[in-house]
């Protein structure tokens, strides 16, 4: 069924009688070539692509609960391919030329808005490593713009520019940086899949892997076993706890990330902007919302919640950069579980037991690479070898010594 | 025209008035009116429009669950977007708006959204305003973003102050009606420490808003009595006009009490205090909230639950109409009729979802039983309804009582789910509660007035005694209980009309049937797809209605269809209580140098360095620019002498027996045979194997060392050594201290620094060449007498040494340097001139010591230490970290002299394109050397030290340059270290 | 949070900087033939359970101790929090 602005005249003026629903209900099947594990958005995404892309269409997303549950219907709904470095950054801009086509392809309105990102420097070192990033992207074929004081001031007018303490100096702009309607991407790749024959198995938990041999030959679920030719992992922010099923150890921590929502305002904030010298970011949604984050708490925890010192930490950011949000109210605050990686970095791979793959590690930035990673792990999960712009996201990086770690931490998982 | 719904009665001071202003029109009220009261009672039923539909909204509730008036509170940069009419207290010369319409409120262009509702129906936006491509960004959202949204920022800094404290108590107690008050009585009289939170601004809940009589006395005259009691207690904190909008880990509860926003000005004090409550135990008294019956235009103003009529009947002495009728599927509807009989309001019907005989049949009412309301008529308010039996009722206000819900919204705060009890259709707290927490009254689905009173004492006796106090005497006062009698009714089917379940959001059964509809039957699916739930009350009336609506589309019970998680806060919080005063100047501490008085005193410019403020370079009169201060504080150094404050650097106190084997085994390269009196250089990795810090060290004695750290990494650094010493290695006799704040150090370096240090250092010392040469290091005494370290060691590649002295001698000491410099035209040079002479001198810093680069990237491969199992050694020999392309440290120069050099540019050879394969490099730091009087940079680059005098491309797109450079040594100053060792 | 610090009793959690996995004490011998794997799994392979986790926090704004708080990661409930020193001797690492 297409979605078009005849269709919705139409039905409006029958009643709305005849929307279909976005996807089937379908009963499993005893096999599927393929079986992702995990109807989040990158899972959705990579059946899609297997189906669209590869023509890989005997399909089955497994998810334990309601498609979209994990993190993509949990973020701040960021995109950005503003890397540095040459492991990352192709990945990422990748990602954004598939966001830039994304409605006409999916032709679902998951309302992606290059607004720009803008992050700031305050001091001629954090200036230089913005300049070393913005270079960086320019040579990898992204868009960057080193801004002056003056250029910011021009762009947010409401920052704080009398404050001495830490001064804005300037920014790195992305303008093709921007939001994206984050549940409307998982929707919208479901639909879409399930066109092309995917099914989608809802509130179809794996409970354990069928390895035989050290090849993987399914899964039991909840709804009975189910064989596969393949079994892809999907399922950041839970990596540990499913791969621990096929006894496998990964080098992810579990970490609680929060995010707030602000009431509806009137439009005040042009795009996506976030403070150097403290931990805030902040855009604000269509409905008018600030939609707003900082730093993860900083402890291992799967509870989807978390305390006050970081809610409190991010708010000094925001009213240090920006005091007039003084008097918004934060109207809900949440907490979902990322899988923090040891160098910051994803993993899209095989895995030692034959017939099992693994995705994850996305730290707190999965949202923004969905249609990429969907596309690169269809790459994988089709040709057995990874694609070209996820060459370097292996999981046997750290024991060669080939880490991806942008922010130069180390294997510190918690200040990535 | 003046208060034209005012009526007698309520807790009010009619002895004075207060006059207020909404859209500009100035209405009279009374102290103890909210401003929604005032508004009622001076007739004004329109007060905002809807979000989707800019429909016409009317005052629904008297509390925080208020979806419809909100208002933009004051004026200026003190204007307050979405501010719940129904809380805001009333104060002289109150000045609101109201929000969300073009034009004015009653003729809001916007409204034609209404008329188009049949195309935006729930997620309609998902499914167009996809064609042409690029539309979407340049044409539909902009229109939808300007239309979106409900108040308006000042755009203005907050010109509020907000604090933050800290609370401890055994027993905090959330809620002041009648359970909560009971427990406070029970719990207050055992002796413990005892916090009563109310949000609202007077104590008593339900107790001051309906007429129930207990112990013989109105619910009014027992909450005075008790609060009398409660006030004298000592061990009790009242707080109301606070709200706990947070249940966190470990008793610990997030409030908010508002302070002056109840007044004309705030004097001067905080406008609201962020509380952390740390609790030993916490009774959760947060009562019920009523919700609506969704019926065919139930959305008109003038339609409110019928627990708010009597609130405003009783409480405020308001009226909210003239000719009242009645819409309920319970007992709280009959009440209502009575409670409005008895004021003399006319009632012109009762209509009651269920069968069976009328209860009371207040004079001229209809009454009808099993009935159902399916339309409303009047455009800017309800004038009449429709019922589906043909009749029609004429009403200006329509009290509707669909049953109420426990607020269970902190029990569900820590991962707790609600459970379903048909018995009041209703979720109640299930068993896994934050630990330490209980629930009582109406909160706990004990709707009635006796099972509160009972609940709350009962709660606050086992909370006290769980803590170790004894039992205190408690009996509930005699009353009434009434049964709810509830028979669960969500909808009326027989509506032909939008009904609407989220009257904020404009979310109505249709959209909710449509959803289901389209595949998005779970909750959380419905909700996003319909953002029903996700306006600023966050549904706390629809959900439950909603919910039931989603059950019967999936032919499952409301249990199983499950609910949507409960997040905090409770109710919205300002951002600016949540920063208190971490903002502007205030936003982080400032870390000052023993010599910042000094350095002010030269007109010095300060640089923020983490916490630290540096002075960067000292201007002279006659100078117009930067670089002229740099360049003369430089080449002055270098010709005769300079000092520095070096203070931000990390110190660290290291002693023991095992000291020397501690820092062979923290340090990459060999420290086990320095000598007492000596000084070496020192890089610490990471476990990893890639370089975390740099520094030196001097052994003062056998046992005695002391590291410096960068100024960066001093914290880190610290907290390293402790985790290697009391994790790694307790078996070693080692110590660590910071002792960073504890000395006052300053870097005195050129040619003349010994001679200039001669002048201070007591005689006893000697200080030549021969004496103290290069890398030693001595406790000394300066100036008679004065304890003081001495290192030589030099950062700037000049003869130099570093001094320090105890913190409380810094700034004399800095005035000393500068005096006995004055016959060799000292000067003192800032952070900038420090880094152009470590640039020069081509020692690695930030930019080198980035985190990513190991001992071979910056050229220090021959330092590492052969033998010793020390931090990083295993994992630095991965083949990642040592292949043959990875990019090392070398020196840039510009071909063209007089061009520039930029940090942060990339690497690519000549007559390549500028491209991520043809990357090779990049600058990590520059320096305008006025030494060589060109341009340098340090930087890393693939296979550096083998292209030694190869011209490469320095190239920087973001500012269009492109620079041919040659590649030569980091060490472009006196690389073969004469200076140093004169 | 509030950790209950074995010396000076309860304290908020904001005193104290988390490190991780409590196994970082366990620092493998350099020279064993396995070392390079070994640390690999020392430093990227840590514990990462659903449940009790044995975690070290450092009270970096108190007395400099390093702990080991054991701490259920589903509820945040802490059970237990001691002396990493203590912790470490008792693994026998006397160096």
């Amino acid at each position: 069924m297409r979605n078009s602005g005849f269709k919705i005249l139409t039905e409006a003026l029958t009643g709305n009688k005849g929307w279909k629903a976005n996807w089937r209900q379908p009963t499993p099947k005893s096999a599927y070539d393929v079986i992702i594990v995990g109807a989040g958005g990158h899972g959705l995404a990579t059946a899609y692509y297997l189906a669209k892309e590869f023509d890989i269409t005997n399909v089955a997303v497994l998810e334990k609960g309601w498609i979209g549950s994990g993190n993509v219907g949990r973020n701040t709904t960021i995109i950005r391919s503003n890397y540095m470095l040459p492991g990352n950054e192709p990945f990422y801009e990748w990602s954004m030329k598939l966001w830039e086509g994304l409605e006409q392809d999916l032709n679902y309105n998951v309302m992606v808005s290059q607004r720009g990102i803008l992050n700031l420097f305050h001091n001629d070192p954090q200036r230089d490593t913005f300049i070393r990033r913005g270079n960086a992207m320019r040579l990898a074929g992204a868009d960057a713009v080193l801004l002056d004081r003056e250029d910011v001031q021009k762009m947010c007018p409401f920052f704080d520019f009398n404050s001495s303490r830490f001064p804005i100096k300037g920014g790195l702009l992305q303008p093709r940086g921007g939001t994206v309607r984050h549940d409307a991407v998982a929707w919208g790749y479901a639909r879409k899949g399930d066109e092309l024959g995917v099914d989608i198995l809802q509130n179809c938990e794996v409970q354990s892997f069928m390895i035989e041999g050290g090849v993987c030959k399914g899964v039991e679920t909840t709804k009975g076993s189910i064989k596969a030719k393949k079994v892809a992992v999907c399922v950041a922010g839970s990596s540990g706890r499913v791969m621990a099923m096929a006894g496998i150890r990964v080098p992810i921590e579990s970490h609680v990330m929060q995010a707030f929502v602000s009431e509806a305002l009137k439009p005040v904030i042009p795009g996506v902007v976030t403070f150097g010298a403290g931990h805030f970011y902040v855009s604000q949604s269509d409905k008018g919302g600030l939609v707003f984050g900082g730093d993860i708490d900083g402890y291992n925890s799967y509870a989807q919640r978390g305390n006050l010192p970081v809610v409190e930490d991010v708010c000094e950011g925001g009213m240090a950069i920006m005091p007039m949000i003084g008097r918004a109210r934060i109207l809900r605050m949440w907490g979902g579980t990322v899988d923090m990686s040891m160098d910051g970095s994803p993993f899209i791979d095989k895995t030692h037991i034959e017939g099992l793959y693994f995705n994850g590690g996305w730290c707190y930035g999965g949202f923004k690479a969905t249609p990429a990673s969907g596309w690169c792990y269809a790459h994988l999960l089709a040709n057995e070898k990874p694609h070209e712009v996820a060459s370097e996201f292996r999981l046997d990086r750290f024991s060669r010594g080939h880490i991806i770690d942008e922010k130069g931490m180390g294997a510190q998982p918690n200040l990535h | 025209m003046s208060q034209i719904n005012r009526i007698s009665g309520g807790l009010i001071d009619r002895d004075k008035t207060l006059n207020f202003k909404f859209d500009g029109r100035v209405f009279e009220g009374h102290p103890g009116d909210t401003l929604a009261s005032a508004l009622l009672a001076n007739g004004q039923r329109l007060v905002g429009r809807s979000f989707k539909y800019h429909r016409p909204r009317g005052i629904v509730t008297a509390g925080s669950e208020e979806p419809n008036a909100l208002v933009q509170l004051r004026r200026g940069a003190h204007q307050e977007p979405n501010t719940r009419a129904t809380e805001t207290e009333l104060f002289e010369g109150l000045e609101a708006t109201s929000q969300n319409h073009r034009g004015s409120l009653k003729y809001d262009l916007m409204a034609v959204n209404d008329l188009l509702s049949p195309f935006l129906t729930a997620g309609f936006y998902y499914k167009t305003f996809m064609w042409p491509k690029g539309f979407w960004e340049k044409v539909y959202e902009p229109a939808i973003r300007a239309s979106a949204g409900l108040g308006r920022l000042s755009g203005e800094p907050d010109p509020d102050t907000y604090d933050k404290g800290f609370l401890h108590c055994d027993i905090l107690i959330i809620g002041g009606g009648a359970a909560g008050l009971s427990a406070a009585l029970t719990a207050g009289r055992s002796g413990a420490r005892v916090i009563l939170a109310e949000e609202n601004f007077r104590m008593g809940g339900r107790l001051i808003a309906e007429t129930l009589e207990l112990g013989g006395m109105s619910g009014t005259e027992w909450v005075t009595e008790t609060l009398a009691e409660l006030t004298a207690m000592t061990n009790l904190r009242f707080m109301p006009r606070t709200t706990v909008y947070g249940a966190f880990d470990h008793g610990i509860y997030g409030t908010l009490e508002r302070m002056t926003d109840h007044l004309s000005s705030n004097e001067q004090k905080p406008r609201q205090v962020l509380w952390r409550i740390y609790s030993k135990r916490a009774i959760l008294c947060a009562g019920a909230t009523e919700r609506l019956i969704a019926f065919g235009n139930n959305d008109r103003p003038g339609v409110m639950l019928a627990g708010a009529t009597r609130a405003y009947v009783n409480r405020w002495a308001v009226t909210p109409g003239q000719r009242i009728a009645i819409f309920t599927n319970n007992n709280d509807g009959w009440r209502t009729a009575t409670d409005l009989t008895e004021k003399g309001v006319e009632v012109t019907a009762v209509v009651d979802t269920r069968d069976g005989p009328a209860r009371v049949t207040p004079s001229g009412a209809s009454v009808v039983m099993g009935g159902r309301i399916i339309d409303t008529k009047g455009r800017h308010g309800i004038r009449s309804l429709t019922l589906s039996n043909g009749q029609t009722i004429p009403a200006d206000c329509l009290a509707v009582s669909g049953g109420w819900n426990p607020n269970v919204h902190l029990t569900c705060h820590q991962g707790g789910r609600p459970v379903w009890r048909d018995d009041i259709a209703a979720f109640t707290p299930g068993d896994n509660l934050p630990v330490g927490m209980t629930v009582a009254g109406a909160a706990n689905g004990s709707l009635g007035l006796a099972g509160a009173l009972a609940e709350g004492g009962k709660a606050g006796n086992v909370a006290t005694q769980d803590i170790g106090y004894s039992r205190s005497n408690y009996t509930a006062p005699k009353t009434e209980e009434e049964a709810v009698g509830i028979s669960a009714f969500w909808y009326v089917k027989e509506s032909r009309q939008r009904s609407w379940l989220d009257l904020q959001n404009d979310v109505t059964i249709k959209d909710v049937q449509l959803a289901c509809q389209e595949g998005f039957s779970a909750v959380e699916h419905m909700k996003r797809y319909t953002t029903l739930g996700m306006a600023t009350d966050q549904g706390k009336m629809a959900n439950v209605p909603a919910l039931a609506v989603l059950a019967e589309c999936t032919n499952k019970s409301i249990p199983d269809t499950g609910t949507t998680v409960f997040r905090p806060p409770y109710s919205p919080v300002s951002i600016g209580a949540f920063a208190g005063r971490s903002r502007g100047n205030d936003f982080r501490p400032y870390r000052l140098t023993p010599s910042h008085d000094w350095a002010v005193e030269q007109s010095a410019v300060f640089v923020e360095t983490g916490m630290w403020l540096r002075a960067r370079w000292f201007p002279q009169p006659g100078e117009t620019h930067w670089r002229q201060h740099v360049d003369r504080e430089v080449l002055q150094t270098r010709k005769s002498v300079g000092v520095c404050d070096v203070t931000t650097l990390g110190k660290i106190d290291i002693q023991g027996r095992d000291a020397p084997a501690f820092l062979n085994s923290v340090y990459a390269n060999a420290f086990g045979k320095l000598a007492v009196g000596k000084v070496r250089y020192g890089l610490m990795l990471r476990e990893d194997g890639i370089a975390m810090d740099d520094g030196t060290t001097a052994r003062l004695s056998e046992k005695r060392f002391v590291m410096t750290t960068t100024t960066a990494n001093a914290v880190s650094v610290f907290r390293h050594l402790e985790f290697c010493r009391q994790c790694l290695w307790p078996g070693m006799d080692v110590h660590v201290i910071s002792a960073t704040e504890q000395f006052a150090q300053y870097s005195v370096a050129g040619p003349n620094s010994r001679r200039l240090l001669g002048r201070l250092v007591d005689p006893e010392f000697d200080i030549s060449n021969e004496a103290f040469p290069f890398m030693a290091c001595a406790e000394i005494t300066v100036c008679g007498g004065t304890p003081a370290r001495l290192f030589r060691i030099s950062f700037s590649g000049e003869l130099a040494y570093e001094i320090a002295v105890p913190t409380r001698y810094g700034d004399a000491l800095i005035r000393v340097l500068i005096a006995a410099g004055e016959p060799f035209d000292v000067v003192p040079y800032g952070t900038e001139a420090l880094s152009v002479m470590r640039i020069e001198k081509g020692h690695p810093a930030g930019g080198e010591l980035n985190g990513q680069t190991t001992a071979h990237d910056l050229g220090m491969g021959r330092l590492l230490s052969k033998s010793t199992d020390y931090i990083g050694n295993t994992l630095r020999q991965r083949p990642g970290l040592n292949f043959e392309d990875r990019p090392t440290l070398m020196g840039f120069r510009p071909v063209d002299r007089s061009t520039n050099l930029t940090a942060g540019a990339h690497i690519i050879a000549k007559g390549k394109e500028a491209t991520m394969e043809n990357d090779e490099g990049w600058i990590s730091s520059v320096a305008s050397s006025p030494t060589l009087k060109y341009s340098i940079g340090l930087g890393f680059i693939k296979r550096g030290s083998r292209r030694l005098g190869d011209v490469i491309r320095v190239v920087n797109p973001l500012k269009g340059e492109d620079v041919e450079a040659e590649i030569v040594s980091p060490h472009f100053f006196d690389p073969d270290g004469e200076r140093l060792r004169v | 949070m509030i950790i209950d610090h074995p010396l000076l009793g309860p304290r908020d959690v904001s005193e104290f900087v988390y490190l991780g996995d409590a196994s970082l004490i366990n620092r493998p011998d350099s020279q064993n033939e396995n070392a390079a794997k070994h640390f690999y799994e020392y430093l990227y392979l840590r514990e990462n359970p659903a449940g009790e986790h044995r975690e070290l926090w450092y009270h970096e704004h108190g007395d400099r101790s390093w702990l080991v708080v054991t701490r259920d990661t589903l509820t945040h409930k802490i059970t237990r929090v001691e002396l990493a020193r203590d912790t470490a001797l008792a693994a026998g690492r006397n160096k």
